[in-house]
């Protein structure tokens, strides 16, 4: 298994490492903080952000590093929505103990928006709920309205 | 499935065999009448975020001849929400007054949701108050539907096979995809007469590929008027067109008079889901197969069979 600060000290480490917790890697440039919003975990954990990151696989790529949290299923499944090739990496002791793949979920609840601005759920306060149409490219159909919102006009709740 | 209590607000919920249930009803209605006795002591909301006439007179009448006494707004001027009172609260509190409760209101999803609302309410030991949808923005008007397919069932005995023309704004007319998603259970054929930027939108002919449905798009009404069994027409609305002159060049050609009847099947109908505006010319009126207001009388006997089956006293 490799750890965490082997692999990245081998390059320049611009982000400093976790002791324990989450790094999600692989976001798509300027989603980290909308991830991390998403997520709520900004109140009181420490997060490290890193924003346009040189990436081999992607060019440039967003990063989230939360100590102290270790993110579950539910948590993952809604990275999917904006960063479908994101990977999640459980630290331990400065070491990787876990690597996880996302995925898009069958349904979407309370995070999105609908993308249709008449739905009640964009008027009144109405919790979102959205099927999952098409993971790739992502399509959620509303369950109020029918409305279906794609990947590129998604848009999360502050 | 049973109607008791059931929530009416997509027809997308309805199989063929419920469907079946609220046409025979609604056909014993038209023949023998209705019983007033039905629905004595009951009590059906008729909340009208807008005004919609038709939709809420044929409940209204739908709902007294079985003998319901209705209570209703219709258009918010003068009411709570004009004081900002949200639809949650305004359902809250009117499914404490009435048994049912007939909605039309702006929003698109506004009809599920005060569905779930009612729903949540018997979590609290409360009764189940039913929502029937009289139409929610520009989502879907289910009982527009079930008495558009019941007047094609009365006209041509049967809703198999049929031959339909849909004709005007297809792209964004919701009573027209309600209909082929409905028309799409009885292997119709489709025919959509539309301008180039008014053609039914591809997300609908995905869905009638995917269930085998034959359907052809056209831009003139002659091409699809002389093999129909059923046209059905929608106005051109003047707001979907960048300006006048572009609206101008469509607007005749989107029109039927009694000489395009004239290619027609005797046996064919007309219809439309009203109001008409000048889409259907006057002198069609007197043709034996104009049939739009006969339709929209055939929405009473609907909504009231759909009273009956949630209200529990019809099976
Ligand atoms: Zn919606």
């Amino acid at each position: 298994m490799t750890g965490l600060i082997d692999s990245a000290s081998k390059k320049k480490l611009i982000v400093s490492p976790i002791e324990n917790g989450t790094v999600v890697d692989h976001l798509p440039p300027g989603t980290a903080v909308k991830i991390a919003q998403m997520l709520g975990i900004m109140g009181d954990s420490v997060v490290i952000i890193g924003q346009n990151l040189k990436s081999t696989k992607f060019g440039r790529k967003d990063l989230i590093k939360v100590e102290g949290k270790f993110l579950g299923e539910p948590e993952l499944n809604k990275i999917a929505l904006l960063a479908p090739n994101a990977t999640v990496n459980i630290v331990r002791d400065s070491v990787i103990t876990d690597k996880r793949q996302v995925a898009v979920p069958d349904c979407v609840e309370k995070v999105a928006l609908c993308a249709n601005t008449n739905c009640i759920t964009n008027k009144e306060n109405v919790p979102t709920r959205f099927l999952i149409a098409s993971k790739s490219p992502l399509v959620m159909v509303c369950s109020y309205c029918g409305y279906e919102t794609k990947g590129e006009e998604l848009k999360l709740k502050d | 499935m049973n109607f008791v209590n059931r929530d009416i607000v997509s027809i997308k919920d309805f199989s063929k065999q419920d469907l079946e249930t609220i046409f025979s009803i609604a056909t014993q209605f038209s023949k023998n009448g209705y019983d007033q006795a039905l629905l004595k002591g009951r009590r059906v909301g008729l909340l009208f975020y807008e005004p919609s006439t038709r939709t809420r007179m044929s409940f209204d009448t739908a709902a007294q001849a079985l003998g319901a006494d209705t209570v209703w707004f219709a258009g918010t001027e003068g009411t709570s929400v004009m004081k900002g009172e949200t639809l949650k609260d305004t359902i809250e509190t009117v499914a404490n007054y009435v048994d049912l409760i007939v909605l039309r209101h702006p929003f698109d999803g506004s009809a599920r949701w005060a569905a779930e609302i009612t729903t949540m309410r018997t979590r609290r030991g409360m009764p189940k108050v039913p929502i029937i949808s009289g139409g929610d923005g520009k989502n879907e008007h289910p009982t527009q539907t079930m008495l558009d397919l019941y007047s094609m069932l009365m006209t041509q005995g049967r809703l198999e096979s049929l031959n339909v023309a849909l004709i005007g704004d297809l792209k964004y007319g919701r009573t027209v995809h309600s209909l082929s998603y409905a028309l799409s259970m009885y292997g119709t054929k489709l025919s959509f007469v539309a301008p180039d930027m008014l053609q039914i939108p591809p997300h609908i002919t995905s869905f009638l590929d995917r269930r085998g449905i034959r359907h052809s798009e056209y831009s003139r009404i002659e091409d699809a008027v002389a093999e129909a069994d059923v046209v059905y027409m929608t106005r051109i609305q003047k707001e979907r067109f960048p300006d006048e002159n572009e609206y101008n060049k469509v607007k005749g050609l989107y029109r039927i008079s009694k000489s395009t009847l004239s290619i027609a099947k005797p046996t064919m109908r007309l219809m439309h889901p009203l109001p008409r505006v000048d889409e259907i010319s006057l002198d069609a009126d007197d043709d034996p197969r104009a049939y739009y207001f006969q339709q929209a009388g055939n929405g009473v006997p609907i909504r009231a069979a759909l009273l009956a089956l949630v209200m529990g006293v019809c099976k």
